[in-house]
Parts: C-alpha cells; sequence; structure tokens
C-alpha cells in the first residue's frame, strides 16, 4: 500500500521491516522504552549493520550514496513498528546539519560515525521564547579574549541523552528575531560547562534539555558562517519533516490494518463489526487519509532537493500531522475499550502522532509560514 | 521528456489564449454560470479544427493519441487559462466506450459528431426509484422487430433540454438478478414520444430534468453492447468519470480566483489575504487539493495501479472543490448574501462581475458530491473492493 518506490527500495524496505518484525515485537519495543536510555542497542546495531544509519550519505563521508528515499523508507518503517532511539536526532537532524554545513573538518571527522551508527549527534535549536520558530535565538556566543563563548538554553533536543556532539544554534550578532547572525556551533556533550537534563517524550523517546553556560569554543567549532547558519538549519529541520512525514504515514498505516482486521474479527450483536455500514465508512475515511498522506510524504521527499523544498515540507507537515492524529485518534476509538490499553500498539501511536505534532512546528506554525510564502500569493498558475 | 512536456504545455497555452472567445472566458470566470452545453459544443468545434476536441482518443479514431501526461497537462491548462473543459460525456465518456464496445458503423456514425460538437449528449442514467441503487432501474426497452421501444422515466437528466442524443440504461430482461438485463442505447432526442420536463434546483438553475418516455422506438443498431449487457459498460463509463470528477485542475484555477478575490476586498486597512484566520483557511484548502492532485498523478503516472481506490479521488476532489467556492463566498463579506440573478442587487453592488456569479455555484456544486456515484456509495464501493468489508 506504499506505492511509488522503486524496486531496490522495496527490497531495502522489506528487509528493514523482517528486522523489525523479528528484533522489535510490540513487547521487546515496550521494554526498551522502559529502559533508562529508552531503546534497544542491540536492535540499534542491527539497524547499523542493515545499513540504515549509513543510507543517506555521501560515500565519501562512510556513507552509502542514498539520500532522502532511504530516510523516507526507513521512517515509513519506524512509524509501523513504533521504532524509538536516536536515529532522528543524529542521523537525520544532526548529521544533515552536519553535512549541509561548510565545515569539512567536521564532515570528515564525525560522518562517518554516524554512518557506522558509533558517534552520535543531536541538533539543538528550541528555545522558550521561539516557539517553533528557528531564527528567534537568544542563545550567544561571543568572542571573548580571542576565542568565544557560548550561553544559553535549548530544550526538547531529540537524541541530546545519547548526544556525543550537539550541534547547537547561536546568535553571533543581531538582534533576538533576526534572520542573520546566526550560526551552528559542534559542542562536545562533555565539554565544561556543559549540563544535560533528560526527560522523556509520550513517544518514548528521549528529549533533552541543554544548558550551555559559558562553554568555551574556537573558530574550528563553528560550522557555518553567520549569514549561513540559519539556511542550514532550515535545511536540515525539513529533512526531519520529512522524515517524520514518513514516520507519521508509516504509522497511519500499521493502524488502518490492525484496525480493519480487528473490526474483522470482532464480534458483537452476533455479528463481525466490520459488517456496521457506520464503521464501514470510518474505515474507508481512514484508508484515504493514509493514501493523501503518503502522496503528501512522497512529494515532500522529492521536494527536498528543489526550490520547492520549504513549500512542499510545510504543506506535508499540516496535512500529514493533522490526518496522523485523527486515524490514531479513530485507531484507539474503533478498538474499543482495548485500544485503551497500555498492551495494545494503537495508544502508543496516538502518542506518537501527538509527539509528531508538537514537534518541528504545527499545524498552524506551517500554514502560517505558507499564507506570507510569494509562492502561495502569487496564485496557483502554475 | 519534461523538456517536450513544457514545449507541449506552452502550444496548448498558445492555442487557448488565441483561439478562446471572450464570452466563453467570461462565463469561465464567472465559476461557469451560464455556461451551457451549446458553449460547451462552440468550444468542443474549435478544439475539433485543431485536432484536440477529444484528448484520450487515439489517432486512428481521430484524436490525438496524446500519453496521459499530456491528456493531462492539456485538461489542466484549459482550466488555468479560463477555457471551458472539454465535453466529458463526449470526449470522455461515451467517445472512449464506443471505440471500446462499439460496432464499425456506429463508430463511423457517432464518433465525427462527438468529437466535433455537433452531437450532445446527456446520461439517462438515474430514474425516480433507481438513485444511488442504479442497478434497480425498471424504465423498459421491450425488443419489436428490429427496434426497441422504451417505456418509463429518467430522472436527474443533466444538459437532457440541450442534448439531442441520450445514452442510457435500460431494462430489457428482469428475470434475473438486477445487474443483468440491462442494455446500453443510443437515444435520439427527437424521437417521438419522448419529452423533457425541466427541474428547477433550488439555485435557480434548470441543468437537471426529467425525461418521459412512451414508445419510444429506438434501432437495435443503437445499442452499445451486446443485449442485456449493458450494466457493465454503464459501470465503464462511470468508472472513466470518477477520474476526471475530481476537478482538480478546475479547483486550482478556482483557488487562483479566490486569491485575486481576497487581494482585492478591503479588511480593516489592508486587504482579506492579509487576514492570518483567512489565509490559513486558504493555505488549507491549497493543501487539501494539492493532496489530491498528487494522488491522482500517483494513480494515473505512476506504478500503482488504482481500480476502486480511484473513488476516493472524486470523494476528495468534490469536497475540497465546495470547499473552495464555499470560501470564495465568505471572501465576499456582506456581499456575498446577494442573488446575482436579481438584477439591480448586481447592479448596485460595487463589485467585479464575476464575483457576483460566485454564490449561484456555491449551491450549484452541492450537486457534485450527489451525482456520478454519491460520496456514500463510493464509500461503501471502497469499503467492499479496497477493504473487503462486507455487510
Amino acid at each position: 500500500m506504499t506505492g511509488g518506490l522503486t524496486d531496490d527500495q522495496k527490497t531495502f524496505a522489506d528487509s528493514l521491516d523482517r528486522l523489525l518484525t523479528d528484533a522489535l515485537p510490540f513487547t521487546r519495543r515496550q521494554a526498551a522504552v522502559a529502559t533508562r536510555v529508552g531503546f534497544d542497542d542491540d536492535v540499534w546495531q542491527q539497524l547499523a549493520d542493515l545499513g540504515c544509519m549509513a543510507a543517506a550519505f555521501p560515500e565519501e563521508h562512510g556513507g552509502l550514496g542514498g539520500g532522502p528515499e532511504d530516510l523516507m523508507v526507513i521512517g515509513e518503517k519506524f512509524g509501523r513498528h513504533l521504532v524509538t532511539g536516536p536515529f532522528l536526532g543524529s542521523v537525520v537532524l544532526g548529521g544533515h546539519a552536519v553535512l549541509f554545513s561548510s565545515s569539512d573538518a567536521w564532515k570528515a571527522d564525525v560522518l562517518p560515525g554516524v554512518a557506522g551508527g558509533t558517534t552520535k549527534l543531536a541538533l539543538a535549536w528550541t528555545e522558550r521564547q521561539a516557539r517553533h520558530d528557528l531564527h528567534d535565538v537568544a542563545t550567544s556566543v561571543r568572542q571573548v579574549n580571542g576565542g568565544w563563548v557560548l550561553s544559553g538554553r535549548k530544550d526538547v533536543v531529540p537524541g541530546g541523552a545519547q548526544a556525543d556532539v550537539i550541534v547547537v544554534s547561536a546568535r553571533v550578532s543581531g538582534d533576538r528575531r533576526d534572520r542573520d547572525g546566526i550560526v551552528l556551533v559542534a559542542v562536545p556533550a562533555d565539554a565544561p560547562g556543559v549540563v544535560r537534563l533528560d526527560g522523556r517524550a509520550h513517544d518514548g523517546n528521549r528529549v533533552s534539555t541543554i544548558l550551555l553556560d559559558g562553554v568555551e569554543v574556537d573558530d574550528t567549532q563553528f560550522l557555518t558562517a553567520p549569514d549561513q547558519g540559519l539556511a542550514v538549519l532550515e535545511r536540515a529541520v525539513d529533512h526531519a519533516i520529512a522524515f517524520v512525514c514518513a514516520d507519521a504515514a508509516g504509522s497511519m498505516w500499521q493502524i488502518f490494518e490492525t484496525t480493519l482486521e480487528y473490526l474483522k474479527t470482532r464480534r458483537q450483536f452476533d455479528r463481525t463489526l466490520a459488517s456496521f455500514q457506520a464503521l464501514q465508512h470510518r474505515m474507508v475515511d481512514l484508508y484515504i487519509d493514509c493514501e493523501l498522506a503518503w502522496s503528501m510524504v512522497l512529494d515532500a521527499t522529492e521536494a527536498l532537493a528543489t526550490p520547492r523544498r520549504r513549500h512542499a515540507v510545510s504543506s506535508a507537515k499540516v496535512a500529514v500531522g493533522e490526518s496522523a492524529r485523527r486515524v490514531a485518534e479513530e485507531g484507539v476509538q474503533l478498538h474499543g475499550g482495548i485500544g485503551m490499553t497500555m498492551d495494545v500498539p494503537v495508544g502508543h501511536h496516538l502518542k506518537r502522532a501527538v509527539v509528531m505534532n508538537a514537534s518541528f512546528g504545527d499545524a498552524d506554525h506551517h500554514l502560517d509560514l505558507l499564507a506570507t510564502s510569494p509562492v502561495t500569493r502569487e496564485s496557483s498558475h502554475v | 521528456m519534461s523538456e517536450d512536456i513544457e514545449r507541449f504545455r506552452e502550444e496548448v497555452r498558445a492555442f487557448i489564449r488565441e483561439a478562446l472567445p471572450d464570452d466563453l472566458r467570461e462565463k469561465v470566470r464567472r465559476e461557469h454560470a451560464g455556461l451551457t452545453p451549446a458553449d460547451t459544443s462552440r468550444w468542443m468545434r474549435i478544439l475539433h479544427g485543431r485536432g484536440w476536441s477529444c484528448p484520450s482518443w487515439p489517432v486512428e479514431h481521430g484524436g490525438p493519441g496524446w500519453s496521459f501526461e499530456q491528456q493531462y497537462v492539456f485538461e489542466r491548462e484549459l482550466a488555468l487559462n479560463d477555457a471551458p473543459p472539454v465535453s466529458v460525456f463526449s470526449a470522455g465518456m461515451v467517445g472512449p466506450a464506443l471505440i471500446e464496445f462499439g460496432t464499425h458503423e456506429q463508430k463511423e456514425r457517432f464518433l465525427p459528431g462527438l468529437a466535433n460538437g455537433n452531437i450532445i449528449l446527456c446520461q439517462g442514467y438515474s430514474e425516480p426509484e433507481a438513485g444511488s441503487d442504479l442497478a434497480s432501474l425498471k424504465c423498459r426497452a421491450d425488443r419489436d422487430g428490429d427496434d426497441y421501444v422504451i417505456n418509463g422515466s429518467k430522472i436527474w437528466t443533466s444538459d437532457a433540454s440541450w442534448a439531442n442524443w441520450m445514452f442510457g440504461l435500460f431494462r430489457t430482461d428482469s428475470s434475473g438478478r438486477k445487474q443483468h438485463g440491462i442494455t446500453l442505447l443510443l437515444v435520439d432526442m427527437a424521437t417521438p414520444g419522448l419529452s423533457v420536463r425541466p427541474i428547477l434546483t433550488f439555485e435557480g438553475g434548470s441543468e437537471l430534468n426529467q425525461v418521459f418516455f412512451e414508445n419510444v422506438r429506438v434501432p437495435a443498431a443503437n445499442r452499445l453492447g451486446p443485449e442485456h449487457e449493458g450494466w457493465s459498460i454503464g459501470k465503464y463509463i462511470l468508472g472513466l468519470e470518477r477520474i476526471g470528477s475530481a476537478e482538480v485542475s478546475r479547483t486550482t484555477a478556482m483557488l487562483g480566483r479566490l486569491k485575486e478575490i481576497a487581494a482585492q476586498e478591503p479588511l480593516r486597512d489592508g486587504y482579506l489575504i492579509d487576514d492570518a484566520d483567512f489565509s490559513r483557511k486558504l493555505v488549507r484548502a491549497e493543501i487539501a487539493l494539492r493532496q489530491v492532485e498528487l494522488t491522482e498523478r500517483r494513480f494515473l503516472f505512476g506504478q500503482d495501479d488504482a481500480g476502486a481506490e480511484a473513488s476516493l479521488l472524486k470523494i476528495k476532489g468534490t469536497e475540497v472543490q465546495q470547499q473552495v467556492i464555499s470560501l470564495m463566498v465568505e471572501a465576499l463579506g456582506p456581499y456575498g448574501q446577494l442573488d446575482p440573478d436579481d438584477m439591480s442587487a448586481r447592479d448596485n453592488a460595487p463589485l467585479p462581475d464575476a464575483a457576483h456569479h460566485v454564490a449561484k455555484t456555491c449551491f450549484n456544486l452541492r450537486k457534485s458530491t450527489i451525482w456520478g456515484g454519491s460520496s456514500e456509495v463510493l464509500k461503501n464501493i471502497i469499503a467492499r473492493s479496497v477493504l473487503d468489508l462486507r455487510s
């Protein structure tokens, strides 16, 4: 039901699906979430062996030479199997921020490790006052005695708990909401002045607050120039949005399929639930949501390397985010009481959808981005 | 390849801008208010002069032999350049059905008229007692020598008062299951015994009709496909309709016009388009349309074989279209309440002419989730054929 893939991608998708079916059945997934780190290291290693971490990176950096399409395939399966862990933070966000940066030294230094699954990165941008705006940056990096000092606070950092190196957005000049004057700085997680406070999101993933209290950095840790930081950050975040949209779409298909199966087997009033037209139509609505969402995922992924990127990604985030939540809520409802229980996946898919909607800008945020973009204004005669 | 498509697009666009009569453009910009089958027929004749009136037909039957991609681009360019679409009945439904199932004589006889706009069709499917449950239709066609004799009635027949031919489903046998014993006939609307009564719809239009048959004699040579086997051909034709009936191109053009309206309607010290709430609604509609467009493209051009799945395009496409036209009325603010059929209301309101007609089309388009398989019937079809859900 997930069309638009090449044969190679289908083969890869099937292998990944088998791996996750075998290595991460729901009970084991629940056990992994309950551990201190929130994921299964053994599964992480198997994913690395299959090439998941390397798939999207260029060969010169230890990758397999793929791209966003591979991340899409991986996201779809991760959503289906409710995979937790630092993949989003390290491979998608941190890894791509470095990949898109202008620092060849950092690319050579960390990307092979990221692609091998041994080095873990994180990308830290969220601040208290910024809500979803990437350009609202109060964290500062100032020149002091020939070096630089980084100060500020970043919240809900995906994969922060496991990161060896944290890529931080920081302001080197300008006012808090200026689009210029933002740099990305790579900071070792154990650098003096870095304090990490780990927490858990609804989906079982660990997210961290990173306190930066006078962290000393030097020129070599700057990944971008001040007029490039925001562009690199936006590009990396857009890749992450496409990824979580694929993840959400996989989650939706999984909910749809299991709910459909449930309605076909569960009997009440001497008939299957599937025989009630009111429920049939609701299942059709879920099915339609899945197909439409998948179209948006394919489009956003394809658009990442084009000038359409921002527009396609924001559109997908709105559409997929809202339908993921709707499908998950319907999935719980159609399961009835059993859908409320801890031991059945559907409620956990709903939690994943809620996290997805709260991350990377909610629907209103992206609607506003779209509404004020020239593409929208210049009407649709394209 | 995509360069070829771009060149093709330019060629189509240039022709439309050159050839489209101003009055037709104006009617399309009025969201099709007042656009009649005679207008469509006129446009078909113009397109036929260029060989473009029947985009999906193969060359050997007088079509341009275009790829799916070209057909798609052509349809889109028509809509985006304020041109009427080609006749769905002629170019999109009956023509392809004749090419697929018709005899050599039938093709010779009907295809030229369908292509050049001389034949205006209406669709005789629904009956007073056979709406969504179409297969229970009762309008009889009894065999009498070389003729069929039709008695009964068809209803909700769009454009019957303009049409010179009807393609209709008629009951030729009622002994078996209801899908059996249905025959597809082409009926000359000028045949004695056939009468048309317009049905006034609530927005003030009269495109719908009831058609009465009293011993209407139709030569058996006008039968498309085998006797009693019309149901499968009728379904084939409806299937052709369901893809196009998502009307993505038209709604895309409507969205463009919605933006034009929103950019000129005053609000506070600026314009409506600058309002955060309204622009969010507008973008939501645009995203909803984009979802349908991308899915349609995926079903048409991708490896994803779409059978009954395509019904979702009609369900969602018509929903979005209704959403967009409603936003257009909303965009007009207090002037959205004016009835465009009232001349003084129209003359007194300081609005561009086209904007007046939006409300009428808004009411008219409530039809689109009802006809050609209502959304509910289509959901039944998806439930059964795609999800394998049985009652």
